[in-house]
């Protein structure tokens, strides 16, 4: 599935979008940055409720498809702006985490 | 690739928000030089869990990455309080960090553990009060 598919089948909202048809490949989730680091794989679709600016960081360390902002979770513009300098593609929904990965298995 | 490429960082101890800064630099660094993803990954990773432990437990510091032909070399050096006992720092789950940190989603205490487990040879060498130096190398 790309991430395009994902966006459009959980009407995901789009922070940042660079590369909409990036492969997912598989999931993490998680909020604890240093277990995100230590298990997550590249092409994996990150699903955490942190927004701190240190999340795009992580996102590009480790090479995930996308992240996705769980439970609407407030973000700061320079997050965002900061997801853009980067090429981060950025989601949010209202979905808890663990409803996002349950849906997306589904797909 | 002969002589041996170098980079440098001084790392901000008070900036939390650019606290990384220099491991997405060497990220793209690099890419540009054709090193493989899998390295690259390995390398900024470990990097990055150092770079932020300068921040957090030692006031910054100094980032040496230098890239061989078979081999990446990342040197973290602090003058910060230094840790006492570093087998009980390497433990997974130890931390020291504020309470701050952690609502930032750090302090963990799998940054030391994932910084062994991402490159083929890691050295601490602590002193309390003078400082620290972690010496990483990821073979390739
Ligand atoms: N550069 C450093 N200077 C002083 N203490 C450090 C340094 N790096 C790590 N430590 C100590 O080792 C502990 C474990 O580090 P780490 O595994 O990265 O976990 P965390 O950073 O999440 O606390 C820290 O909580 C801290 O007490
Ligand atoms: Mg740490």
């Amino acid at each position: 599935m790309t991430v395009n598919e994902l966006i459009d089948k959980l009407e995901l909202e789009v922070l940042n979008l660079e590369e909409g048809d990036r492969q997912i490949e598989g999931g993490y989730t998680g909020d604890l940055l240093s277990w995100v680091m230590g298990r997550a794989q590249s092409g994996d679709m990150w699903v955490t409720i942190m927004t701190n600016v240190n999340v795009i960081a992580v996102a590009s360390l480790v090479d995930c498809a996308c992240v996705v902002i769980a439970e609407n979770a407030e973000i700061g513009d320079e997050v965002i702006a900061k997801a853009k300098a980067q090429g981060i593609n950025l989601l949010r929904t209202p979905l808890s985490s663990y409803k996002i990965c349950n849906e997306q298995i589904l797909l | 690739m002969s002589e041996p490429i170098r980079f440098h960082f001084d790392v901000d101890g008070d900036n939390f928000s650019s606290a990384g800064e220099a491991s997405v630099q060497v990220k793209r660094m690099l890419r540009q030089i054709g090193i493989s993803p899998d390295v690259i990954r390995k390398v900024s990773v470990a990097m990055y869990e150092g770079e932020i432990n300068m921040v957090i437990h030692a006031n910054g510091g100094d980032a040496d990455v230098i890239v061989e032909p078979n081999k990446i070399t990342i040197v973290l050096k602090d003058v910060g309080p230094g840790i006492a006992d570093i087998n009980l720092a390497m433990q997974e789950g130890y931390s020291t960090a504020p309470e701050n940190v952690r609502s930032l989603g750090f302090g963990a205490g799998m940054g030391l553990p994932n910084m062994k487990r991402y490159t083929d040879d890691m050295k601490i060498e602590s002193e309390v009060g003078v400082g620290t130096t972690v010496t990483m190398t990821v073979l390739f």
